[in-house]
């Protein structure tokens, strides 16, 4: 299964759901384009629902890291939303779960972001 | 002791990637793994197919690896091989490091590691070989056990 995004608008934060797996190839190459695309058009606070994601590959991490750290370097911000188990403990063997700001409740998230 | 050996040899691409976890996944399932052994088990195969397709043979169509997977009562051992320019076991950095923690890549071999019981990396000429070994223990000697 690939994966698929959907973007929504809440309160100023877009919310970006994703589901399928995130692995070299075309669920990375989504994943970045989705981000980038965001980025350019100014929308900067940035929501990661990864609940309905299966799978993550060490390039879907990857990746996720470099989501992170271009919205962070214009000035805005990413969070990560419902971690499934597997992913929760990617993030965690590979040091990463305290680098991102991780939230399992959407609207508490949304309201995180600073105004 | 039963033993069960397969190997393929496949192209340079994602599809062998693909197709080299999910056969992992049916034999260590076949084998007697939990489910969490068993995506442990195809998770660093795919992480180590990844590395022979993409920083080995670097996607070379001429190029082809190589996969060869021994189920033993005590062990599933899985030899991921490349004809790349070799890797560098001397030099893969820390991807726990600080300075490495926000880099894109670097997290294959040690994913590997944390997954499984033993990782050996061998330099071929020309090329790599990375040795995936999972123990046989609780549920899969039970399982294989129960078999025999």
């Amino acid at each position: 299964m690939s994966m698929k995004t959907s973007t929504r608008q809440v309160d100023g934060v877009t919310i970006v759901d994703l589901s399928g797996r995130i692995t070299l190839g075309e669920g990375s190459v989504i994943l970045r384009d989705t981000v980038r695309d965001l980025v350019t058009k100014g929308q900067k606070k940035i929501l990661l629902n990864l609940g309905d994601v299966t799978y993550i590959d060490s390039s879907g991490i990857g990746e996720l890291v470099s989501a992170f750290t271009t919205v962070r370097n214009q000035g805005g911000d990413l969070k990560l939303l419902n971690l499934t188990k597997k992913v929760h403990d990617l993030l965690q063997i590979t040091k990463l779960y305290t680098v991102f700001d991780v939230k399992d409740d959407e609207a508490t998230a949304i309201s995180s972001f600073a105004k | 002791m039963t033993e069960n050996r397969v190997s393929y040899t496949l192209d340079s691409s994602l599809e062998s990637v693909n197709m080299a976890e999910e056969t992992s996944q049916q034999i260590a399932v076949k084998a007697g793994f939990d489910e969490d052994d068993c995506l442990k088990i195809s998770m660093a195969v795919r992480e180590a197919t990844v590395n022979a397709v993409l920083h080995g043979n670097a996607y070379d169509p001429k190029k082809k690896i190589r996969v060869a997977f021994e189920s033993t009562s005590r062990a599933l051992v899985v030899t991921i091989t490349d004809e790349g320019k070799g890797l560098d076991v001397n030099n893969i950095p820390d991807p726990l490091a600080p300075e490495n923690l926000l880099k894109q890549s670097g997290r294959g071999i040690f994913l590997m590691r944390s997954f499984m019981d033993e990782v050996r990396i061998r330099l071929l000429d020309p090329g790599t070989e990375v040795t995936l070994v999972k123990n046989v223990s609780g549920s899969a000697a039970n399982h294989k056990e129960a078999s025999q």
